[in-house]
């Protein structure tokens, strides 16, 4: 069994060695060599992330600062869905593709569960959906890029009792190059905008869609009928009637679930994830707010209030920062920024502000 | 748990909901935005004013007002009330007839469309033949004679619009009658005026746009006597006892004609050109008034030297030897002269002369020696300078009220003492229930306060805070200098005057504390002024401070304006609120927000920079705080502030007026084009469409970022006195929230009464938050342990609000555009929210706390919040559980300016420009209702048909009321309404399309 047990120890933040190495270390500190576990760590995000061969592991240690905390569990134990999405998911795109490196470069490796990614986006209620239409979770948060994508209005022809009729519609209009929405490749020029988090842009002016999309784009959700409805899934229980080209008879407004509940999007998650607007105590004097970013603590209490019971909580001390309390204050937090020099080292500049737990004062 | 917190319909509460919240548009204040007739009744003593959107307004005495909208949404002409009547027949520019009356219901008068007519010629004939251009309302309330271009004069019976045809005087019949020697066939072209004999309604003079005037007998129909003017006929007046009448022409001449049975072509008796000898603009109206002392009252419109004073709007007042030349700021659209009206009287006796002019009503006191103007109670001008801001406070204490009103009076000192003329009908509504003042702003540096308790907005006090400031231009210097053989002898008249010395004197902020009388106001130029008010003149030093914002902040370079220069040594104030304390913002930005605290005599204001706080008791600045990213440059090139460069502001000002001017030209060519103009609009609208659809307008969808532009723009600042560190001690704090959704607070010791001199304010930041969806905060607010806002400075000191509860937990309400959202205190985590933009796409402009009473019970009542959204609607949501309690269609979403304008009071009503010189007013509480609600009578009728009654005011007061059938006007009156969203909506798409033409 595993209780909650601390070890802190130090580690050669230039010559981190091998992840082999780091592995027989920590079993060895811990007395637990005949355990099969899975180590991770929280990094600069407060996000867990696991560590289980060199480069994550390297990675790791590098953006440690001042001290890497590590978590250990045992293998069969892992939580995987406590990596990535429910970790307060805070991705940044080195991230991405440093995993994307090791996918190309060394396939032989570790490679870790899926649920080590930190989504980006992801195609849901596929099985409540008519078939000609996509719902897609554009994850903000989890990603650096833009979501970079623009809308328009259009007119879009829809089956009702009557007949044929032109009605106006929302579209995607253009996506910038390199942006979330062009990676993710769900959603394309010309896409239909149906839905916006489950409500029906129907009815509503391209301003008012634009305000809700924006509103959402933490974690937006837009329900699309694609322009291209060669790539859609063909469900066998469906009559095959309905051809790609032929869509209209789906298209048709009856055809979309009525309930605006969004099966596989537990309201919950979404609220949290909104939830943390971040709250700075205790008197700072103006004059000392210094023109860098800092880095909350809200985000690292958080971690440690959502510990399980059996996981194992370590600091890894490195150098000359030990002593420091790992949950401490901001301003404390700011000053050990200020003062160290190396800082410069293990925060990547473009990356942080970004990113939701940092802010910019 | 929130989930739990949704229930769905409560019946008890939904009746409650029924009993507290109500939606009505009451009334428009202000003057009509582009009037284009004037109209006025003797008999009722009613004013009527038409304007280009096809709207008609009837004023009587103040309070008595009517509105009116045309269906068809045409320019209103002409407007003439029918002799004797409770009616009134308006001529639109599509050359059709409305007839409306003043009918009782419910108690109440209420103005009601009747009828209405066009003119139908033999088919085939041009559409001049029927194009009205004179109307006159016989005396027998039977007929109407319709003058039209053609020469032809129509005759219709009232009020079923017949048109009787044999009774028609056709310009043939007119030739064959008059002597071939002194006319030809073009002399009976265009009636340019019908006028009937004052004595004898079985006479009417016609007067032919060529100079021909005819006297026509309508017993015989024959032309009894015929006069030959040399000039272009602009119109006529019928001295009152009918032996004489005086025509006016194009030529700026006037030329008074005897009518005597024994000369049937007389001469003129007089020919004048008054302002000769060079060439004048037309003399296009004219009035002859006869007077006990025997020397007439002469007064007309126009007659200017064309060369070099053509430019002007005047009307000249000639009573033997004394002459003015009244100089209007803006083009005289009609006016009229109230005078005896009681058939017995000998003389005519004006007492007064009222003038439509485009922007405002002047009325003249003709009685008085010097002619001086009377203060109207109504139809005020809001816009003489422009409009840049408003502040409502609800409920004034009877000694600030009475203050503001004693200054004012000192300003108004110049202003006839005569009661307002136009006194018809009798205001019936009940006295309003408080005393509440609006505060508009202005783009000149004035601040004016008006009377906003009932349905007449009138002016108290004007306030200016340029005396505080060195200008370019001298106030000394006034356009009123002009030497006694001036001539001709201009004077000019009216308030309106819409060209700004220096933009930077606009009022963006104000905030007065109705207890201590504290005001500030803040402006373009990052200048807050703190004002006391004082019942005397009085000559001080006003303290002057600078407030860095940027502090030490490196690299930056504001590029806006300049800030405004002061004013060394001491200055001379006027009675009323003098400023005595001046913070300078640097750089020099719009004040974007500011707070008042009364109780610890302090004062916040923000801007794009960041926030200051300043004791105005020590006149020390307590502290500044910048909020400024880093990356935002384009908050220091001032472009908030660019826009308005002085160039370009007066180019904009000419522009305007230039715009207005030929608007008002326009005219319609014929009436059976209609279809064809319809027809072009709508390949215009198609084509437009296809454009349209050619280059989509798009939207990037992008997540906010701390980088974006303006994040630092401080939204708003509120003070509390609150739970700020710990949950035992409360302490006064200081909220701040940004565009970029970033609450600042701080915490504040203000040392106590005794030693308030002595000690400083001490502040010093408390906690910082960060919206996650960083959108911009509009609104803070705090809640008390009963979930009750806290109450305003000072309410609880004057007994007016229950001290809050300081036991319980504060709560903290933070509006952002997106959401509403409830944190606790002392430690701030979210509690409850409300997101208004991920559900319904709109976003909030406008936010207030106000208490809605309950119709049924006098003791109930709540606070809500209510909320102006970015599409126009106003929503009321709960407190504190952000419920939507009720929804409505306020403001077109397309009217940035009306939704921008608006202003929520603290009792559920509000206001909004729906013109630059209109507010309109509107409730969403069952309680508090202000509203016109007004009679009319019909003063006694006997069977004589040209019995005149002594006044409508007399008879009004004493006749009992008259309920007739009102079934038909029930139907019309559902329709009234819809006609006025309809035409809102062509309004809409004419400007639009002129706004693309113009591009």
């Amino acid at each position: 069994q595993f209780g909650a047990e601390f070890r802190r120890f130090s580690l050669d933040r230039y010559k981190p060695g091998k992840f082999e190495d780091f592995y027989k270390l920590i079993l060895h500190i811990h007395h637990i060599a005949n355990l099969e576990v899975m180590i991770g760590y929280a990094d600069v995000h407060g996000d867990l992330l696991p560590i289980n061969n060199d480069d994550n592991f390297f990675k790791a240690v590098s953006s440690a600062h001042p001290l890497l905390r590590v978590f250990i569990q045992r293998q069969d134990e892992v939580d995987y869905s406590n990596f990535g999405t429910n970790t307060l998911s805070r991705k940044k795109k080195a991230l991405v593709t440093l995993r994307n490196d090791n996918i190309r470069r060394r396939p032989h490796i570790n490679i870790s569960m899926p649920h080590d990614f930190r989504p980006v986006s992801s195609i849901i209620d596929v099985d409540i959906l008519p078939e000609t239409h996509r719902r897609v979770r554009l994850y903000r948060h989890g990603c650096e890029k833009p979501l970079g994508f623009y809308i328009r209005d259009g007119t879009s022809v829809r089956v009702t009792p009557h007949g044929l009729e032109k009605v106006p519609g929302i579209f995607i209009s253009r996506m910038v190059p390199g942006g979330l929405a062009e990676s993710t490749g769900l959603l394309a020029v010309n896409d239909e905008v149906l839905e916006v988090n489950g409500i029906e842009v129907a009815g509503k002016t391209l301003d008012q869609v634009t305000d809700m999309m924006i509103a959402n784009s933490h974690n937006l959700i837009i329900t699309v009928k694609p322009a291209n409805q060669r790539n859609n899934i063909i469900r066998s229980s469906r009559m095959s009637g309905s051809s790609g080209q032929s869509t209209d008879s789906t298209a048709s407004h009856h055809s979309l679930p009525t309930s605006h509940v969004l099966q596989n999007f537990h309201p919950d998650e979404m609220e949290s994830d909104e939830e943390a607007d971040i709250v700075i105590e205790g008197g700072l004097e103006p004059q000392h707010i210094p023109k860098l970013h800092s880095l909350t603590s809200s985000s690292l209490s958080r971690i440690n209030g959502s510990s399980l019971s059996h996981r194992l909580q370590r600091d890894l001390v490195l150098n000359n920062n030990s002593g420091r309390e790992s949950n401490g204050n901001i301003h404390k937090l700011l000053s050990s920024l200020k003062t160290d020099p190396r800082h410069s080292l293990v925060i990547p500049r473009g990356g942080i502000e970004e990113d939701g737990t940092v802010i910019t004062l | 748990m929130r989930r739990f917190l949704r229930p769905g319909h409560d019946p008890v509460r939904e009746r409650l909901k029924r009993d507290l919240f109500q939606f009505n548009k009451t009334v428009e204040h202000g003057f009509p935005h582009q009037p284009s007739a004037l109209g006025y009744s003797p008999f009722l003593r009613l004013m009527a004013i038409g304007t280009r959107s096809g709207a008609i307004k009837l004023y009587g005495a103040p309070g008595v007002e009517f509105m009116g909208l045309h269906e068809e949404n045409n320019t209103v002409m002409q407007i003439h009330f029918i002799p004797d009547q409770c009616q009134l027949v308006t001529l639109l520019d599509d050359n059709s007839l409305h007839l409306w009356s003043l009918k009782q219901h419910s108690g109440a008068s209420e103005l009601r469309e009747e009828n209405r007519f066009t003119l139908k010629g033999p088919p085939g004939s041009p559409p001049s033949a029927t194009q009205i251009t004179a109307v006159l309302p016989h005396s027998s309330r039977e007929v109407l004679y319709l003058g039209t271009e053609s020469g032809n004069i129509f005759v219709v019976e009232l009020p079923s619009f017949r048109v009787l045809e044999d009774r028609s005087i056709t310009s043939e019949a007119v030739l064959q009658r008059v002597p071939e020697d002194c006319c030809n066939r073009r002399s009976c072209e265009l009636v340019e005026a019908l006028q009937e004999h004052p004595k004898n309604p079985d006479q009417i003079l016609i007067g032919y746009s060529r100079g021909l005037i005819v006297l026509w007998d309508l017993q015989n129909n024959k032309a009894t006597h015929h006069f030959l003017g040399n000039q272009q006929l602009e119109n006529l007046y019928w001295q009152r006892d009918g032996s004489k009448f005086i025509s006016c022409h194009y030529d700026g001449s006037y030329t008074q004609w005897p009518v005597s049975s024994d000369n049937r072509q007389p001469e003129p008796l007089e020919n004048l050109v008054p302002y000769g000898p060079f060439p004048c603009k037309a003399i296009s109206k004219i009035y002859w008034q006869t007077t006990k002392n025997g020397l007439p009252y002469i007064i007309f419109q126009g007659g200017m030297p064309r060369a070099s004073y053509g430019d002007r709007h005047s009307i000249s007042v000639v009573h033997g030897s004394q002459q003015t030349a009244f100089d209007f700021t803006s083009r005289v659209i009609d006016f009229f002269i109230i005078f005896s009206s009681e058939p017995t009287a000998e003389f005519d006796d004006p007492s007064a002369m009222v003038v439509l002019a485009e922007e405002e009503l002047v009325v003249i006191d003709l009685k008085t020696v010097g002619w001086p103007a009377v203060h109207p109670p109504y139809l005020a001008s809001l816009h003489c300078s422009a409009i840049t801001c408003s502040h409502h406070v609800s409920n004034i204490p009877l000694k600030l009220w009475e203050r503001i009103i004693s200054a004012g009076s000192k300003q108004n000192i110049h202003y006839s003492n005569m009661p307002w003329p136009i006194d018809g009908g009798t205001n019936i509504a009940p006295d309003p229930p408080q005393r509440d003042l609006l505060l508009t702003g202005h783009e000149d540096g004035t601040v004016r306060f008006w009377d906003a308790s009932g349905v007449c907005l009138h002016l108290l006090y004007k306030l200016s805070t340029v005396r505080v400031f060195l200008t370019d231009a001298d106030p000394n210097d006034n356009m009123n200098t002009l030497g006694e053989d001036e001539w001709p002898p201009l004077r000019k008249v009216g308030t309106f005057d819409p060209y700004s010395d220096d933009p930077r004197l606009g009022i963006q902020k104000i905030y007065l504390c109705k207890y201590s009388g504290y005001l500030t106001v803040a402006g373009t130029a990052g200048q807050v002024l703190v004002m006391e008010l004082n019942d005397e003149d009085a000559e001080h030093i006003v303290d002057h401070a600078e407030a860095d914002l940027l502090q030490d902040q490196e690299g930056y370079r504001w590029k806006g304006h300049e800030k405004l220069k002061t004013r060394d040594g001491p200055v001379r104030f006027e009675a009323g609120f003098q400023p005595f304390v001046l913070v300078q913002c640097q750089p020099p930005a719009v004040v974007t927000s500011l707070a008042l605290h009364s109780e610890w005599k302090l004062v916040a204001f923000g801007t794009s920079h960041g926030f200051g706080l300043f004791d105005h008791q020590q006149k020390r600045l307590v502290f500044v705080k910048c909020t400024l990213h880093p990356s935002d440059q384009l908050a220091l090139e001032g472009p908030l502030s660019r826009v308005k460069s002085l160039k370009k502001s007066l180019r904009q000002s000419f522009r305007r007026i230039r715009r207005s001017r030929v608007s008002s030209r326009k005219r319609r060519g014929g009436s059976g084009n209609a279809s064809e103009v319809q027809e072009a609009n709508a390949k215009f609208d198609q084509e437009a469409l296809q454009e349209m659809e050619l280059a989509p307008v798009q939207r990037k969808i992008e997540a906010r970022s701390a980088e974006d532009s303006f994040t630092g723009f401080v939204r708003t600042l509120y003070f509390a006195d609150t739970f700020l560190r710990d949950s035992s001690r409360h302490c006064p704090s200081l909220w701040a929230g940004t565009n970029g959704g970033t609450v600042y607070a701080f915490c504040l010791r203000v040392p106590p009464a005794e030693r308030r001199m002595d000690e400083r304010v001490r502040a010093e930041q408390a906690k910082e938050i960060q919206l996650m969806h960083r959108a911009p905060v509009v609104g803070i607010l705090v809640l008390d342990g009963r979930g009750t806002p806290l109450p305003e400075p000072l309410e609880v000191a004057h007994d007016l609000s229950k001290s809050p509860d300081m036991q319980g937990s504060h709560q903290l309400l933070v509006v952002s555009e997106e959401q509403f959202k409830v944190f606790t205190l002392p430690k701030v985590s979210s509690k409850l929210k409300l997101k208004l933009t991920a559900l319904e796409g709109c976003r909030v402009r406008k936010v207030t706390v106000a208490n809605f009473g309950s119709c049924k019970t006098d003791d109930y009542s709540e606070n809500d919040l209510a909320v102006l959204t970015n599409l126009g609607d106003v929503q009321i949501i709960s407190l504190p559980f952000l419920k939507l309690q009720i929804r409505y269609p306020c403001i077109r979403k397309e009217d940035v300016s009306g939704i921008a304008s608006c202003v929520f009071t603290k009792y559920g009503q509000g206001f909004y420009l729906i013109s630059p010189s209109e507010f309109e007013r509107f409730s969403l509480s069952t309680k508090w209702l202000v509203e016109p609600r007004c009679v009319v009578d019909l003063p006694e009728v006997t069977s004589n048909n040209h019995v005149h009654n002594k006044s409508g005011v007399e008879n009004a007061a004493r006749k009992s009321r008259n309920l007739g059938d009102y079934g038909e006007d029930e139907r019309k009156s559902g329709r009234l309404m819809e006609h006025a969203l309809l035409n809102d909506e062509k309004v809409l798409k004419e400007i639009q399309s002129t706004l693309e033409g113009g591009r």
